[in-house]
């Protein structure tokens, strides 16, 4: 980031769209970030326009997450890649049992890019970030030719403090342990889908994203005998459960009639032959918690509105060790395998 | 969703399977035809359900799977042109051809789109006068009426710059293959539900006169699926052999009349080779002559191309329900979905890819001597 | 094949030569071509094919040999209670 000079001669003009200029460290991009992102992330860490932040720290343990954000459609029911870029991150630190502090965000904008549509985004970003409690201290702006990239991409990386005396991992599943989550499934992926695909529903499905910090604070002041925190994006429930099968080598056994979906979200997935499972969440959590404290970790979520369908759906168990699998509502068995790529709608 | 929950209701399904056992004396095998119907057995565990004395074996009901390599091969070629707009079902962009397949088309750079409906290849066609719109119209009768449709209002339209890359596959030659073929084992067949819906079952009809084996139409649901099969045990235990429509809320015996007379006016009966199974007389579709204008095979020249399988693959044997999935030494090592070596394990309702999906950690459940 | 979904017509209109309409599947509506079932009215059930409907779904011989089925499912049971209501379900109720 390059310090603000007072004495620049070019008038100032409003710009539509996004140059190569704005990248290039100059004055366009020192009038990109005065005009668009500083209104947008105002803090006194930022303000100081270093090529660092710097701040103290306390002994105790720190958690480090980073993503990038390639959504399309950039904006869609229930959110935008500005907000998703921060309840992405925000959710990775919250999973390790973070409380989420400090967030970087690099922009990679492709020439042309609509400046009204950069200042909607980063105007989200900033707003989610001030909702959450988390302050956007540096960041990096590049432009890049027509045709190289694909709007904006986003890139956000988080640093959050973890609670003392917890410790989270996808490797610490027991058999008898309890698999809970905090809602229905399947909303940010179909809402995303409709958008692309133009499908219209009677209420439409919004994307969930939201960010789970100030859920998993509660949950972890009810108790400790919380192995496993996860947000399913990407993949879907499926994919975060395998992941943690795998890790714990350990059986997962689901039980299908008690998976929330909502009705709009099986509708879309029952007409394009997609399986909610596998299907991507942005404002979800999966807890695998020690059975005994189920049932308490289920009501202390509900409270929250994050968590108010909140649910145990299934079981650890020390056989079928790394595979998912789930009875069906006819009570029979059926793995629930990691998809090979993408999901893609069926004819057949 | 209605039409849908009430045939998964797990009391109806019991008491079918309960009805099932009660009447059984001795095994029989059975044959579903439709992948669709394959999917949810698999997906529903209902195979489980019903063994050991009832066996069903699944049949060659993957328009996908039986696609040729060389329509893959023909695909991938067209979908490659820089001036080509290439639509396909998503079923089809995994399917490998003898080098490529079209989502690594896609991925180096190819206009390869997806759709759920063939007009929506026509409206990117209207949209696009200076794109050449290929769409890949595959699949069995179920879908030959809306593929036929489309390339009708894309003549009425006036376009110019759309096509469709046919490969259809008619189900009653295979079932006829598969009676005469001396290795069959199956017993009973269930009908595919919605090939029936439009075509009708005079078909199947016909093919219980003629091999005196019963047949029961099929829906896709759990429920639906085990009253079909509860109906075929009751007539091989009374020694009938008829022709059943279990799924009567949506199939009657002359069929869907409009749909039919589109696939008359736009497609020809002719010879198709499946995959893994070879070349049967008049089991496929192809545009009329009157349509060559339509006809992407004609129009970008790939009529003539030749492919050969991988070795590997027993897709042939598979499809024609003479071994399972497991029974393949490549399955679930050499043969993946991320690496297929054959269709079946790639299409969502491919034999193998079901095996694959829901049922890899049992295989002991599967394998019924 | 192949993916049909049940759905509840409910709008239709002509665009030039092509009858569309509108089809509800469980809270979410989708356009779909009427070409082949000419005689699917508003309220009908029909049944969607990649954007096509393939049939009109016969209500009263679904609900007839749904009627059966559900017997079947009730004496398995033996629920006295359930015998004794004979309710049909929510699904089927007009």
């Amino acid at each position: 980031m390059s310090t603000l000079t007072l004495s620049c001669p070019v008038p100032v003009t409003t710009r539509d769209h996004v140059s190569l200029g704005h990248g290039s460290g100059g004055k366009l991009s020192a009038e990109l970030m005065r005009d668009v992102f500083l209104p947008a992330f105002r803090n006194s860490t930022l303000e100081r326009m270093e090529d660092q932040a710097v701040f103290a720290v306390n002994n105790g343990r720190m958690a480090f997450t980073t993503d990038s954000f390639v959504v399309k459609p950039l904006f869609f029911p229930g959110g935008d890649i500005g907000s998703l870029a921060v309840h992405g991150t925000v959710n990775d630190l919250a999973m390790g049992g973070a409380k989420p502090l400090f967030l970087s965000t690099a922009f990679i904008i492709e020439e042309g890019f609509s400046m009204e549509k950069l200042r909607r985004i980063v105007d989200s970003l900033g707003r989610a970030a001030k909702d959450c409690g988390v302050q956007i201290v540096t960041g990096d702006t590049k432009v890049v030719d027509k045709g190289s990239g694909d709007g904006v991409f986003i890139n956000t990386t988080g640093l959050g403090v973890v609670t003392e005396g917890v410790y989270l991992s996808a490797g610490e599943a027991r058999p008898g342990d309890a698999v809970l989550v905090s809602g229905s499934i399947g909303e940010h992926g179909i809402a995303i889908l409709a958008e692309r695909e133009g499908l219209e529903f009677d209420s439409p499905v919004e994307s969930d994203s939201a960010p789970l910090h100030k859920l998993v604070a509660d949950m972890l002041e009810t108790t400790h005998a919380i192995r496993c925190l996860r947000d399913p994006t990407r993949g879907g429930v499926s994919s975060s459960l395998n992941e943690i099968a795998a890790q714990s080598q350990v059986g997962i056994m689901l039980d299908e009639p008690s998976i929330l979906i909502r009705e709009e979200v099986r509708g879309a997935c029952e007409m394009l032959g997609l399986d909610p499972l596998y299907v991507a969440n942005e404002g979800k959590l999966l807890a695998i918690v020690d059975a005994k404290v189920a049932d308490e970790l289920v009501a202390v979520m509900r409270r929250n509105p994050l968590g108010r369908d909140a649910r145990r759906i299934g079981t650890v168990s020390g056989m079928d060790a790394g595979w998912v699998t789930m009875r069906t509502v006819l009570g029979t068995t059926r793995i629930v395998d990691m998809l090979a790529g993408d999901q893609l709608p069926r004819i057949c | 969703m209605r039409y849908i929950d009430e045939y998964r209701d797990p009391k109806i399904a019991q008491a079918l399977v309960d009805q099932i056992h009660a009447k059984v004396t001795r095994p029989w095998v059975l044959m579903e035809i439709c992948g669709g119907q394959t999917h949810t057995l698999m997906r529903y565990g209902i195979d489980e359900l019903i063994a050991p004395q009832v066996e069903l074996v699944h049949g060659p009901g993957c328009p996908v799977c039986v696609t040729p390599i060389e329509i893959v091969d023909k695909a991938v070629e067209i979908a490659s042109r820089p001036d080509v707009t290439f639509v396909s079902y998503g079923d089809m962009l995994r399917v490998p051809g003898t080098k490529s397949d079209l989502f690594r088309v896609k991925a180096q750079g190819g206009d390869v789109r997806i759709a759920y409906s063939p007009m929506e290849a026509v409206k990117i066609a209207r949209a696009n006068p200076t794109r050449k719109v290929v769409f890949f119209g595959i699949g069995f009768e179920t879908t030959a009426p809306a593929n036929a449709m489309a390339v009708w209002k894309a003549r009425e339209l006036g376009l110019t710059n759309f096509s469709e890359l046919v490969s259809h596959v008619l189900v009653p030659p295979a079932i006829r293959l598969l009676l005469n073929s001396p290795d069959n084992r199956v017993q009973g067949f269930i009908a595919p539900g919605h090939v029936c819906t439009v075509m009708g079952y005079w078909e199947y009809q016909a093919l219980v006169d003629e091999y005196h084996v019963p047949i029961v139409v099929g829906g896709f649901e759990p429920v639906d699926l085990l009253e079909a099969i509860s109906m075929l045990v009751a007539q091989l235990e009374e020694g009938r052999a008829d022709m059943e429509n279990q799924y009567a809320r949506t199939v009657n015996y002359q069929g869907n009349q409009p749909a039919q007379d589109i696939i008359e006016k736009v497609f020809e009966v002719a010879d198709r080779k499946w995959r893994g199974i070879g070349r049967i007389p008049m089991s496929g579709l192809r545009l009329r002559p009157e349509f060559a204008a339509f006809d992407a095979e004609k129009i970008y020249g790939v009529e003539a191309l030749e492919a050969e399988e991988p070795a590997e693959c027993i897709s042939a044997l598979v499809l024609q329900g003479l071994k399972k999935p497991v029974d393949c030494p490549a399955f679930a090592t050499r043969c993946t979905p991320e690496q297929p070596l054959g269709a079946p394990m790639v299409s969502a309702e491919g034999a193998c890819s079901a095996y694959y999906q829901y049922r890899r950690h049992t295989t002991s459940l599967v394998c019924i001597a | 094949m192949c993916l049909a979904v049940p759905g509840k017509l409910v709008e239709t209109q002509l665009i030039g030569d092509s009858r569309l309409g509108v089809v509800q599947f469980g809270g979410i509506k989708r356009s779909v071509f009427l070409d082949f079932v000419p005689e699917a009215q508003t309220g009908d059930y029909v049944l969607v094919h990649v954007g096509f409907a393939i049939s009109r779904l016969d209500e009263e011989e679904a609900q007839r040999t749904y009627q059966l089925l559900e017997r079947i499912g009730m004496l398995e049971t033996e629920d006295p209670e359930l015998e004794a209501n004979q309710e049909l379900p929510d699904a089927i109720h007009r």
